[in-house]
């Protein structure tokens, strides 16, 4: 493009005041979570000030809690199957936006983006009326749906993205060489969207293993891990569920890096293009 | 080829202190490990038309930045008008610039980017309509007052940045390669425009260019870079005529090159020789094409004759450039178009036009 | 170069789901707003009873301005803490950017709960704000005001829109090319002037999303006041979630449910017809 884009104006007085403003911004983001870790290991609760007695006890507590790791499965299953499900429609959604024109294009467009932009009570409740009518008796199916439909613009905003990256004279010279648009789209088209499936698939994974909006009103007997985290709440806190806290956290972290060094591989340095807008 | 202007020939020394307006003492660049100025000295007089031109990564655009004060000096220091100027942030400086891609800022009419730099330094603001008026009219862009900068052409949103800058009456004007994104006959006009502009304004502008032809088009004097460093400050006119090194001889129009040796006072390359005052040794020579002739029956009497073949023809309208070969050279001449023509001829030059190159 | 079969085959499926898990479900919700309850069960008769009761009740509305107010207050001290933020990293933190980027990205997407819960822990009387205050001899005995108050609740949402407002904002100014504001510095404004004039206004149109994403968020949210929030901080989806909850009335809460739906629908459109025109491309 020929124009610097990267700070290549020098600062010319060192910004201290907002470099130490930025600190403190970034401070107060972290700190809530670097306590919660410190008193993961406290022994006498998870208030007073300073912990003392740093123990392992409550991961000892949290390894042998069976409920827990029932729920952590569910979630799994949920999360699985959301991924699945969002994936596909996201994928044959994108190919839709880009390359087919139908009547309602446009209302589908913002429809498939709005359980993104509603708080989660309106989608989890509207997607609850709907399993009364039916009579669909709420369970984990009725979780896997809700988190199915409302991931399905997470997929569809990235695999849209990736579409538009992709170069179209590829599958022009597949048909051109004789491939069927069936093997077209297996042999070249899909390859291509490789680093966009999962980079999506990451996302909504961890999104979905994080969610309570929806989740809270679609939930039957089984518990996933974060309304398992919820009902423990209510009786009381312990440690324990900073122990549990913690690991998710660190199982977050990593997983978003991951997600993060894929997508700024995939798509350069615009990586914000996805999270600007959701 | 371009016409020439009639353009100031300046001395080739540097003026002496009271006719210089900008003066850069010894300016280094260093970005990381790579030195992109080396010690680079150089003075501008007020109102001239000089111009950088050099490859990239010649430091052209480094050295117009550090002016600019975009950039800091790794050392050495730039003085403007008996003042210190690379101290100076660059609002302070009575520099402005063209640049390359215009900058123009997206959400203002044409007239407010104009008036842009009137209105943040706190020219009254009665004044300022009828200074970006008259800078407009400069430009002939009046009828663009209100328009969006967005929605104009390249050339359009090119005579806006220049009259954005020029309203501000800086001391020196620097343009960044502003016309390498237009189509070439629109930089042709552009070019004419902007040479007669700085004419009539007498501002001194300092352009940036790796076009040699726009170089020596626009310029009263070049200032030829390479790899940080300068080759030649000079005249188009004297550049042309008197290469200081092969670099320059090359880069600054087409040339020959003839190595020869050189024996109390004769020149000797291949079967040409002629009267040089060189010392003995070896010796290069750059010796133009249009300086070479087709031997049509008389030549003067000290021109060096030879024979060569004809390889190519390349033929470019009102002249053609001829390839030529002879045992141990290559050469180029440029002739007055003349029809086809092949085999082996007799050509020559006059000694004078084979200029000897330092090395 | 694509067939008919083709398009149709990538259109119907999710036009057919979305229609059926999305569509009518919203749908479902709209209609349920125009019925009513009677002796416990839901009565499919057309009314507007529930959308009077809304209007003429002073307790919904004294509780839709409150949590207008929360969402204000969320999204103003947001934009506070990532505004500089995101001008300081786009602007002034060089090589390191990318890193930084990381580090804001990471608590966006790690679970909200955990992030609730740590501020739960955090503000508690027995709380570690409260130890630590105690510990270092400011506060004597523990400030019950931390928790359980419109100021925790605030507190916590802040903490988790801070990021949310952060990227997009971050996006507008990276898009910013450089030698505007270079332009700037050689028009002679200075770096207040340049960010007022120049950077500001262009950043807009990432603000305005950002902003408008944190407030509607806020504004729908019932899990902050169960968490960290008292009885002073009960915000309208709580009303809600209660009245499809124990105080069993689905077209009641259904009404109220459609009344944040087309506040946040005109909203968000509203924003967006701006930014398409401060978008400057």
């Amino acid at each position: 493009m020929g124009v610097p884009m990267n700070g290549s104006t020098q600062a010319l007085r060192r910004p201290t005041v907002l470099a130490v403003y930025s600190l403190l911004v970034f401070a107060f983001l972290y700190l809530p979570i670097v306590v919660l870790i410190l008193y993961s290991f406290n022994r006498d609760g998870v208030g007073g000030f300073p912990p003392k007695n740093l123990t392992f006890h409550w991961y000892r507590l949290l390894f042998n809690d069976v409920a827990i790791w029932d729920s952590v499965l569910n979630s799994l299953l949920v999360a699985g199957g959301a991924v699945v499900v969002s994936l596909t429609l996201g994928l044959l959604a994108a190919l839709a936006l880009d390359r087919a024109e139908f009547p309602g294009k446009s209302i589908l467009r913002r429809l498939v983006l709005l359980p993104l932009i509603l708080p989660g009570i309106i989608t989890g409740l509207s997607l609850l009326m709907f399993a009364v009518s039916v009579n669909l008796q709420l369970s984990l199916l009725t979780v896997f749906l809700g988190h199915g439909t409302a991931l399905i613009s997470v997929a569809t905003t990235e695999l849209f993205a990736g579409l538009q990256k992709m170069d179209r004279a590829q599958e022009e010279a597949s048909l051109d060489l004789g491939a069927t648009p069936w093997q077209t789209f297996w042999r070249v088209t899909l390859p291509n969207l490789k680093l966009s499936l999962v980079s999506a698939g990451l996302l909504i994974f961890t999104l979905s293993m994080d969610e309570i909006a929806v989740t809270f009103f679609l939930i039957g007997r089984d518990n996933t891990l974060p309304l398992e985290i919820w009902a423990r709440l209510r009786r009381g806190i312990t440690p324990e569920i900073n122990a549990i806290s913690t690991l998710i956290f660190c199982v977050s972290v990593i997983l978003i890096l991951i997600w993060y060094r894929i997508r700024t591989r995939n798509i350069g340095s615009g990586a914000q293009e996805l999270l600007e807008r959701p | 080829m371009t016409p020439a202007n009639p353009s100031t020939t300046h001395a080739d020394a540097a003026p002496n202190a009271t006719e210089t307006l900008l003066e850069v003492r010894f300016v280094s660049k260093r970005f990381g490990m790579r030195e992109v100025l080396k010690g680079t000295s150089l003075q501008i007089a007020p109102g001239e038309f000089m111009t950088l031109l050099g490859e990239s990564g010649s430091g052209k655009t480094t050295l117009l930045r550090l002016i600019a004060g975009f950039e800091q000096p790794t050392s050495g220091e730039i003085w403007m008008s008996g003042e210190r100027l690379d101290t100076l942030p660059p609002y302070k400086r009575r520099v402005n610039t063209v640049f390359q891609n215009y900058a123009l800022f997206p959400h203002l009419t044409v007239r407010e980017n104009v008036g842009y730099g009137l209105q943040v330094t706190g020219v009254a603001k009665a004044e300022i309509p009828g200074r970006v008026a008259e800078a407009l009219r400069m430009v002939k862009m009046e009828e663009y007052a209100s328009s969006r900068t967005t929605k104009l052409s390249g050339g359009q949103q090119q005579r806006v940045a220049l009259a954005r800058a020029l309203v501000n009456r800086p001391k020196l004007l620097l343009l960044d390669e502003p016309l390498s994104a237009l189509d070439a006959n629109l930089r042709k006009q552009m070019q004419v425009e902007l040479k007669s502009l700085q004419r009539e304004l007498g501002i001194t502008f300092l352009f940036v260019t790796h076009d040699q032809d726009e170089a020596m088009a626009l310029s009263d004097r070049i200032a030829l870079l390479k790899d940080g460093a300068l080759e030649q400050v000079a005249s188009p006119r004297e550049i042309y005529a008197h290469p200081a090194t092969s670099y320059a001889a090359q880069f600054i129009g087409h040339t020959n090159f003839l190595r020869a040796q050189v024996q109390t006072g004769v020149a000797k390359a291949g079967s040409m020789q002629w009267a040089a005052a060189q010392p003995d040794g070896s010796a290069l020579f750059s010796l133009r094409p249009e300086a070479i002739h087709l031997f049509s029956g008389s030549a003067p009497a000290a021109a060096v004759r030879f024979r060569a073949v004809i390889r190519q023809q390349i033929f470019s309208g009102a002249s053609e450039l001829l390839e030529l070969e002879l045992p141990g050279q290559s050469l180029r001449a440029r002739v007055a178009a003349r029809g086809p023509i092949t085999g082996e001829h007799e050509f020559w030059f006059s000694p004078s036009d084979a200029v000897a190159i330092c090395e | 170069m694509y067939s008919r079969t083709y398009k149709s085959i990538v259109s119907l499926p999710p036009i057919l789901w979305v229609g059926l898990f999305l569509l009518l479900p919203y749908a479902l919700m709209f209609a349920h707003s125009f019925w009513m309850v009677r002796n416990g069960l839901i009565v499919h008769q057309w009314n507007l009873r529930n959308y009077a009761a809304l209007l003429q009740n002073p307790v919904y509305l004294e509780v839709l301005f409150r949590t207008a107010r929360i969402a204000a207050g969320v999204t103003l001290l947001s934009l506070l803490l990532g505004y500089p933020l995101a001008y300081y990293m786009s602007f002034h933190a060089g090589v390191r950017k990318e890193l930084l980027y990381q580090l804001v990205i990471v608590p966006l997407w790690v679970s909200y709960l955990v992030r609730g819960y740590a501020w739960k822990t955090i503000l508690g009387s027995d709380g570690v704000l409260n130890g630590f205050l105690q510990y270092v001899h400011i506060t004597h005995v523990p400030v019950s005001f931390f928790l359980y108050s419109p100021f925790a609740v605030i507190l916590m949402l802040t903490h988790i829109y801070t990021p949310f407002v952060f990227l997009p904002l971050y996006a507008s100014l990276e898009h910013i090319p450089r030698n505007l504001v270079e332009a700037s510095h050689d028009l002679g404004a200075g770096s207040r002037a340049t960010f007022l004039r120049v950077i500001l206004p262009l950043s807009l149109p990432g603000l305005l999303a950002g902003a408008t994403f944190a407030f509607v968020l806020t504004l729908g949210d019932f899990l902050a006041p169960l968490l960290v929030g008292g009885p002073s901080s009960v915000m309208i989806a709580n009303i809600v979630q209660s009245l499809f909850g124990t105080a069993y009335d689905w077209p009641l809460g259904a009404a109220i449910s459609v009344c944040i739906l087309l506040l946040t629908v005109s909203l968000l459109f509203a924003t967006e017809r701006l930014e398409k025109r401060w978008a400057f491309r």
